[in-house]
Parts: C-alpha cells; sequence; structure tokens
C-alpha cells in the first residue's frame, strides 16, 4: 500500500479498538490451554511437577491477595486456601500413580470438584465454580510451563490472549500496559474497565503470529498491532510510542468547567461508572455528574467490598447478590464523590452479555433478545425491591436518578413506579429517612423509541451500543460484523433524533450513556441530532470536551 | 478415614452468619485450624459425619446453611484450646480480625 515502504513492511494485525490508548513493548502470549506440549514422565516425575506447580500456584496467589485491593484478596484468598488443602489435589496424586500424566490427573480432579459445585442447590455454591475454574486453569498453565497471566507483566507489556475473563483482569495490574484479544468483544465487561481505567485494548485481532517476548505496538486508537521484528522497526516504535506518551496526561488532565460547542452553546458531559472504585483518580470537576452508573459488578463478584458474600436479602441467599445496606453503602460512595452533581444509577442490568450466576438465564439461545435488563428485574421482584429500597434511601440523601434498562413497552415503566410506590410505603412504615428519586427509562429498544411518547418516564437516556445493534440485527458481539454495528449509521442516527425530538415535545429530559457519545468522530453527529447531554468513560471525558468545543452546528 | 472413637474435647455453637459456611467464613475457618497441631473435626449433625476442619474443600463440601448448629472436636496436646478459638469464631460471626 505503501510506495515509500523501503524494507517489508512489518507484520501488522487488524482488530477494533475496544479502549483507546497506545503501548510499546513484548508480548506475553496466554493461549488457551488446550494440553501442553509437556509430555508425560513417570508417575513419580509427575507427582513432582504437580507438586511444583501447586506449590507455585500457591505462591502466585499468595503475592496477589498481598498486592490486591480488599474485594479482589477475598477472591484470591479462597483460591489460595483451595490449592493448599490436600484434599483437593488427592484425586489427582492417585490418578498419577495409577500412571495418567500430570495436568490430565489435575483437570479431572478438578473438574469433578467443578461439576460438584455446579450442581449445588444454592446459587452461591454454583457462582463457586468459576473460582475452581481459575485454579485448575492456573495449576495446568504452570504444569504445561505457561506464564501464569495475572501475576507480573514486563513494563509496557502487551497481554495475547483469546479472551480474558473480569476476574483475570480485575487481578493483573495494567497500568502502562495493554491487552491485545483474538476473539472478545469491545462490549465485554473487561472492555468497560479497561476504558474506564485508560488501558490500551483490541479485540477481534484474529491468529496473530508472534512469540513471547517479542517486541509490538499496540495502536489501540485505530485497533492495529504491529510486530517490531526489526530493529528499524522497534527505534521507530519506540519513537512513536514516546510521543503517544507525551500526549497521554493531556488525554487525563482535562480542563475542568462547563463545555461548550464553538457556537457557545452548554454540552453537559457526564461519566459512566461501573465500579465506585473507578473514580479514586477522577477528579469530579471534569465533569457535570454521573450519567451512568453500572450495578452489575455490585451484584456479581463475590467479596467484592463488602458485598456478594452477605447474600441476598430475602432470596434465600446466594448468587453474591448484594443486601440493602451494602447498596446502600454503594450508592453513598457515588453520592459523595458527585458532590452534589447528579447520579444516575441504572438497576441491574444483567442478561445479555453480563450474566449472574442464579439470576440470569443460563445457556439462553438468544440472550440479547432474551431475559435481561428489567424483564428480570421484574421477574424477581423480591432481588429488585431490594435495589429499589436502597436507591430511594440513598435518594433521601442526594441527587439520586433511577434508570431503567431495556424497557420495551409502557407497562414495564408502570410495574416499576407500583414497585417504587411501594417501596416508599415500605420504608415510610418502617420509619427509614427516603425521598422517590426521578425515575427514567433507557432507550435501548427500538419499539420503546417509535412510541416514546406513551412512556411515563422522567428522563431518557439513549443506549446506543444495544440500539445500534437492534435497529442494524448485528450482533455487537462478532468481530465480522463491525461495519454493520456501526452507532453512526444514518439508521441509528435518525431514530436518536426521533427520540430526541419526542423527548424535548414532552420536555423529558435525554441524554445518551453508550460508547457512541465517548467517541470524538461520532459526536458531531449526535450534537447535530440535538443531543446536548453526554455520559462517557472517565477517561473519554478530554476528548469529548475537544470535540464539543470544536462543534459548530449547521444552523448557527 | 480411619474413626478414633471420641475425641476428647467437643463443643457445639449456632452458625449465624448471614449467608451460611461459604468462602469468607470456610477461609478463615480452616486458616485457624490450622493454627493448632491437634487433629480438630466439624460436623454439621451431632451424629457426624465429621469432617477435617483443617479442609476448606471438605467444610465448603458440607455447604452448611444459615442457623445451622455446628459442631467441632478435637483430640491432642492443644485441643480445648482449639474448640475453643473455633467456637469464638463462629459466635464473633467470622468477624475476628485476630484470624
Amino acid at each position: 500500500m505503501s510506495v515509500e515502504a523501503r524494507s517489508p513492511e512489518p507484520p501488522t494485525y487488524q482488530g477494533r479498538p475496544a479502549s483507546p490508548g497506545v503501548t510499546f513493548g513484548p508480548v506475553v502470549v496466554e493461549r488457551a490451554a488446550t494440553g501442553s506440549g509437556r509430555g508425560a514422565g513417570d508417575p513419580a516425575g509427575e507427582r513432582a511437577a504437580l507438586e511444583t506447580a501447586l506449590a507455585g500456584a500457591a505462591a502466585a496467589l499468595a503475592g496477589l491477595v498481598a498486592g490486591s485491593s480488599a474485594d479482589a484478596a477475598e477472591i484470591l484468598e479462597f483460591q489460595l486456601a483451595l490449592v493448599e488443602d490436600e484434599a483437593l489435589s488427592a484425586p489427582a496424586f492417585e490418578a498419577i500413580d495409577a500412571g495418567q500424566p500430570a495436568e490430565a490427573a489435575w483437570r479431572q480432579a478438578l473438574d469433578a470438584q467443578i461439576a460438584d459445585y455446579r450442581a449445588a442447590e444454592e446459587e452461591y455454591f454454583r457462582a463457586r465454580a468459576a473460582d475452581l475454574v481459575d485454579l485448575r486453569d492456573r495449576v495446568a498453565g504452570l504444569l504445561g510451563g505457561q506464564t501464569v497471566a495475572g501475576v507480573e507483566l514486563p513494563d509496557g507489556a502487551v497481554y495475547l490472549a483469546d479472551d480474558i475473563a473480569p476476574s483475570r483482569f480485575l487481578s493483573t495490574d495494567w497500568r502502562g500496559r495493554g491487552i491485545a484479544l483474538q476473539a472478545g468483544s469491545p462490549t465485554s465487561h473487561v472492555a468497560m474497565l479497561a476504558r474506564a481505567r485508560g488501558i490500551p485494548m483490541i479485540v477481534g485481532l484474529g491468529t496473530v503470529s508472534v512469540d513471547e517476548g517479542d517486541l509490538v505496538l499496540l495502536d489501540a486508537d485505530s485497533g492495529r498491532l504491529v510486530v517490531a521484528a526489526e530493529p528499524a522497526d522497534q527505534l521507530r516504535f519506540a519513537a512513536e510510542f514516546a510521543i503517544h506518551r507525551r500526549r497521554a496526561p493531556a488525554t487525563l488532565e482535562t480542563a475542568t468547567g462547563p463545555a461548550l460547542t464553538a457556537d457557545g452553546e452548554r454540552v453537559a458531559i457526564l461519566i459512566n461508572v461501573a465500579d465506585p472504585s473507578e473514580l479514586s483518580d477522577v477528579p469530579v470537576a471534569i465533569c457535570d455528574g454521573i450519567g451512568l452508573a453500572r450495578t452489575e459488578l455490585m451484584f456479581n463478584a463475590p467479596g467484592a467490598a463488602g458485598i456478594g458474600t452477605s447474600g441476598g436479602t430475602g432470596t434465600g441467599g446466594g448468587a453474591g447478590l448484594a443486601d440493602e445496606e451494602t447498596q446502600l453503602s454503594a450508592y453513598r460512595r457515588l453520592l459523595a464523590w458527585a458532590d452534589g452533581r447528579p447520579v444516575t444509577v441504572r438497576t441491574l442490568d444483567a442478561g445479555g452479555d453480563k450474566p449472574i450466576a442464579g439470576y440470569t438465564v443460563p445457556n439462553e439461545a438468544n440472550s440479547f433478545l432474551g431475559m435481561r435488563g428489567v424483564r428480570l428485574s421484574l421477574k424477581h421482584p423480591d432481588i429488585f425491591r431490594v435495589q429499589i429500597r436502597a436507591l430511594l434511601r440513598a435518594a433521601a440523601e442526594g441527587e439520586i436518578r433511577v434508570m431503567v434498562p431495556m424497557v420495551s413497552v409502557p407497562s414495564e415503566m408502570r410495574q416499576v413506579r407500583e414497585m417504587v410506590a411501594a417501596a416508599a410505603g415500605e420504608l415510610a412504615a418502617e420509619g427509614l429517612a427516603h425521598k422517590v428519586p426521578p425515575v427514567g427509562m433507557m432507550v435501548e429498544v427500538p419499539a420503546a423509541a417509535l412510541v416514546l411518547e406513551a412512556f411515563d418516564t422522567d428522563f431518557v437516556s439513549i443506549g446506543s451500543n444495544d440500539l445500534t445493534q437492534y435497529v442494524m440485527a448485528a450482533s455487537r458481539d462478532s468481530a465480522d460484523l463491525h461495519d454493520l454495528a456501526d452507532p453512526a449509521d444514518p439508521a441509528v442516527l435518525a431514530l436518536i433524533a426521533t427520540i430526541v425530538d419526542k423527548a424535548g415535545r414532552r420536555a423529558v429530559p435525554v441524554s445518551i450513556c453508550g460508547d457512541a457519545g465517548g467517541d470524538p468522530a461520532i459526536v458531531p453527529a449526535l450534537l447535530d441530532a440535538g443531543l446536548r447531554t453526554l455520559s462517557v468513560a472517565p477517561a473519554a471525558v478530554g476528548r469529548v470536551r475537544r470535540a464539543v468545543n470544536d462543534y459548530r452546528s449547521a444552523a448557527a | 478415614m480411619s474413626t478414633p472413637p471420641t475425641l476428647p474435647a467437643t463443643a457445639s455453637v449456632l452458625l449465624a452468619h448471614e449467608v451460611g459456611l461459604h468462602a469468607r467464613p470456610s477461609v478463615k475457618l480452616t486458616k485457624l485450624a490450622k493454627t493448632f497441631s491437634s487433629r480438630i473435626e466439624f460436623a454439621s449433625d451431632a451424629d457426624g459425619p465429621w469432617i477435617d476442619a483443617k479442609s476448606i474443600v471438605k467444610v465448603m463440601a458440607v455447604k452448611v446453611p444459615k442457623d445451622t448448629v455446628v459442631h467441632f472436636r478435637a483430640a491432642g496436646a492443644d485441643a480445648d484450646a482449639a474448640v475453643a478459638a473455633l467456637v469464638q469464631l463462629v459466635e464473633a460471626d467470622f468477624e475476628d480480625a485476630t484470624v
């Protein structure tokens, strides 16, 4: 493609940008462990290999526990206790003595345990299967002589994997590193966390042929992974990266005060947050509040900051569902951070690509068109009621707004409002301070967008990720459908303009909280559609502000 | 496992932890048990089965729900102290920071 290329172009892989940024460093390969290349030895050798791997896993976990925040440490301590327990590995050692290779013996022993947990009656125990899977793979990886991710990545490292589990993401220090996934999705939980924390990440790269330690340039702004095999390339990329690194602080260090377009029109920029802990490094003055606080992680993290192990109130326990007090304290943290600015909390939006063991429908054939968001909440009123109560109590203390996801028909909003009124009655009877906050809907289902006037809603926030996939009939999970699942497609933009218009006629505030709002290339089109409130990842606030500053409306 | 006759030190205590004996409490319980040299056993029923209180795999496998009376028994040099400490841990709802 380039006529000035004086040497062969370095091998380049094109994927989808999932979280912007650039890094340059050695590749750390974590391939899906489909059996190791290790040959099986005699039982004594296999026994020794498993003992070494168990000790290595225990040491790695102990190191992780020591370096983790309280929430992550609790998850890891459970695995540490398991790996140190001879009862866990005894069946594997027996199988080895009977002639099995170490890795197969270990996997079989753990798979039996995992099956036992998965078959448990109580949700809580079923959810623990994931911890055992994590541990199984950690030890199996060591048996195969593979690097255990989540231990130590060298500075600037690019972690290459097929996909990455949230727990693994959370147990690794990513600062200054990047993530390159051969599969994966830009709307996965990990991608959201990566965006919030400013970790460069590319997904959908396809098969990448590199060796551990090869130097690569990960350009997650454009979705490109380049292998720097030649010394000349290495120098060139190192220089390119140095430029990016100098620029990086400017991206994070954003201006404060109102964001104005070139015409002087005010645009509110709020932030999306998945976990209150993300906010510790974000100065509140760079934004106008929290436009989307997700609550899925709060419900899905066993042992997370007092969340999870306490069980669900009134649900018979299990599934790591946060109780009312735990939720209330999380909402209070958001309010405290926002310092008087509004905080829009989205009620539990599980299902689709966000499963919660024991709550969502397992193995749903077409999960994005299935039981998710408010549909699940209304199906589990005992769990939803707890969240509503916690939100009403938080609303007595600050500017809480409640946003309901995946609303399709007006009756869903009516049912939510009935539950809100009932919860207010309960709280009043119990003498607990509370307030009924504004209750709004997330608009992501085309049916709701088209007849928005039929809905009883206090505000509207456009969920452009789902809206796009539903309008375009293109799964947001598929890397192959990247071009189709385009939030800037004229059809999507037309529907967004319709939503803004319908909301405007009723003086219902409207905003957008999908990823489109954080993309400077799409911001002008969203402003053209009439939007003046954008809620974006914290790391995107700076670039969105600049896109707003550069915007001049066609009418002006 | 071979069953010893009766173990000298025994005690029972009501487990009130909100979700029963799950991962975090089990980690604390087995960690504490391991600090004693005595053989310590645990059961959710006075008639057994009795399982090794130092094994998290076995303790978790009992899947003890909330509001169960759990039983400890121990044999060895520090058996009394072990049983007392474990009972105290359960009574304190596993909040004991000294573990």
